[in-house]
């Protein structure tokens, strides 16, 4: 346990594999710059970029990300920020991708067509968050009635809100 | 008899639920069959959307372990066991080792359970009454030992931020030791009652075939994706708790049909129950919990822990921003991820196989829906 005040836990000891991915990732794509976090590979893509990069992570033979693990995303005060994290079921290594959008234009690539996982991921993405992913091959909301109206997953939504279809009778 | 050549043939829309015995909670699929032939299939989720990652939000890193309980409610243990995974990576903290083995044996007989139940409902799919009954029978005394440990039968909230609520009761290992040659016996007629039975095989080989690479692309794992031949288990690939320590096999399937994704989870009890018995013997003594503060703030980052849930892979992204509540969790459920590649399972199969090949992905609708 930390004392009070201090930053945190120290850094864990890199793991060789993880430095290993790091590698890979920085000869695979020259123009971007992969970091380490809690051992875990992270590498910053354009979101209007996301198709091709996510398709070279999945094709190329020294990557072959071939497990789209989870789709996440997250609400930051400046930006919204999709995170990938691709995992590959043959050479066992990982990578997390993260995408950021300004919050006035949250517009984002859809990876549907390279890995089909990310379909209905970018479906609740999109109708909790009111972003866009563009290219998208069914853009319907997924878990909300339809009409329902504002973006629940957002910070700025009230807790306590109950919205009732105009087609339904509450009985009094 | 002629046939008027010149009639037109129109596709039949189909609805099957939301409430239908067979869609294993509140799950609705629109059908469109030709004849018997299903041409396309609309899935429609979220009856059962209760917004549980935004109620994480809410509240404090030690409440929070109550609402993973409720995504999976047949395999709480396993839910429980990413989130306080995450919370301890990104603070840092060291898990006792006996707390490590007590969460071990938890989540491998919660493995069985969820099996069990699995083996029931899916022979009341294919049309067994009896499965069913054969199926609760075990489970029902897996349930009570829960309840002796985490004091609850269901939703057992057991798992804390730093260890486990409370140590094994006393007559633990005694409730084992009957427990075990018991549940040895109920698989054995589990498997006899089903895995050779004529009349099952016609329903399930064959059908609702997926291959291995295609299920990797829908992002299917756990026993469905093994069924498809791949031997991808986190258990070995990602190793967490002490699963190295052990000694067990994946068991795989060939073709990736419904027979095969049953026998798959038929052998994984079995696994598992090897698992148990040498967790057991080998469990050391000390504390449960480790040294927590009072108020858990874990440092400003994000982490992605996953785990092999019953149905797959569990995982959970905590980004924290220093504050004593998450700034965003998100749930990567399994049965969300598996239910995807049902649409894909179904077109050209029979539509009288709809209720088998959705049976067979075995999904939880508090999974799907968070």
């Amino acid at each position: 346990m930390p004392p009070k005040g201090k930053k945190g836990p120290p850094p864990p000891p890199p793991d060789p594999r993880a430095l290993a991915t790091l590698e890979l990732l920085k000869a695979a794509f020259p123009e971007s710059e992969p970091v380490l976090n809690l051992n875990q590979v992270e590498m910053t893509i354009a979101p209007n970029d996301s198709e091709r990069i996510c398709r070279i992570a999945k094709e190329d033979p020294r990557l072959r990300f071939d497990l789209l693990g989870c789709q996440s995303l997250v609400e930051y005060d400046e930006a919204f920020q999709t995170v990938y994290h691709l995992y590959s079921t043959s050479l066992k290594h990982s990578a997390v991708f993260k995408a950021d959008a300004p919050r006035d234009n949250p517009v984002f690539q859809s990876v549907t067509p390279v890995w089909r996982a990310a379909e209905w991921f970018e479906r609740e993405n999109a109708e909790l968050f009111g972003v866009v992913y563009t290219g998208h091959p069914d853009p319907r909301p997924l878990l909300l009635w339809e009409g329902f109206e504002g973006y629940p997953g957002r910070k700025e939504y009230p807790f306590a809100e109950i919205q009732i279809p105009d087609d339904i009778k509450v009985p009094q | 008899m002629t046939i008027d050549q010149s009639l037109d043939t129109v596709d039949m829309m189909l609805n099957m639920g939301p409430q239908h015995p067979s869609t294993h909670g509140v799950f609705r699929m629109v059908l469109t069959v030709d004849g018997e032939n299903i041409v396309d299939v609309q899935p429609h989720i979220g009856y059962l959307h209760r917004g549980s990652e935004k109620l994480c939000e809410a509240e404090d890193y030690r409440q929070i372990v109550d609402l993973f309980d409720r995504l999976d409610y047949v395999s709480s243990f396993n839910n429980e066991l990413p989130y306080v995974m995450a919370v301890e990576k990104l603070m840092g903290l060291e898990v006792p080792e006996r707390a490590q083995y007590i969460r071990l044996i938890m989540c491998e007989l919660n493995r069985i359970a969820s099996h069990l139940l699995f083996y029931g409902a899916f022979g009341a799919d294919c049309g067994a009454v009896t499965p069913f009954l054969y199926g609760f029978r075990e489970r029902e005394q897996m349930q009570s030992l829960f309840e002796s440990v985490s004091g609850a039968r269901m939703m057992h909230g057991y798992f804390r931020v730093g260890g486990v609520f409370r140590d094994l009761p006393d007559d633990f290992n005694q409730r084992l030791d009957s427990l075990l040659p018991m549940l040895e016996k109920g698989i054995t007629e589990c498997e006899a009652l089903l895995s050779k039975n004529e009349l099952f095989l016609e329903r399930t080989l064959g059908v609702g075939v997926i291959d291995a690479e295609t299920a990797i692309d829908f992002g299917v794992t756990g026993p469905n994706l093994r069924a498809s031949g791949s031997t991808y288990d986190l258990r070995k690939d990602d190793p967490y708790l002490m699963y190295p320590d052990f000694d067990f096999n994946v068991p795989i399937g060939a073709s990736g049909d419904c027979f095969d994704r049953y026998m798959v989870r038929m052998e994984e009890m079995w696994e598992s129950l090897k698992i148990v018995k040498q967790a057991v013997a080998r469990m050391p003594d000390g504390p449960i919990m480790a040294k927590t503060p009072r108020t858990l703030r874990p440092p400003k980052g994000d982490v992605y822990v996953r785990t092999e849930n019953p149905r797959g892979e569990m995982g959970v992204y905590l980004v924290s921003d220093g504050k004593d509540k998450p700034h965003r969790i998100k749930m990567r459920t399994p049965s969300f991820c598996n239910l995807v590649a049902l649409r894909h399972m179904l077109i050209g199969s029979y539509v009288a196989d709809a209720v088998v090949i959705l049976g067979s992905i075995d999904i939880v609708l508090g999974d799907v829906d968070r």
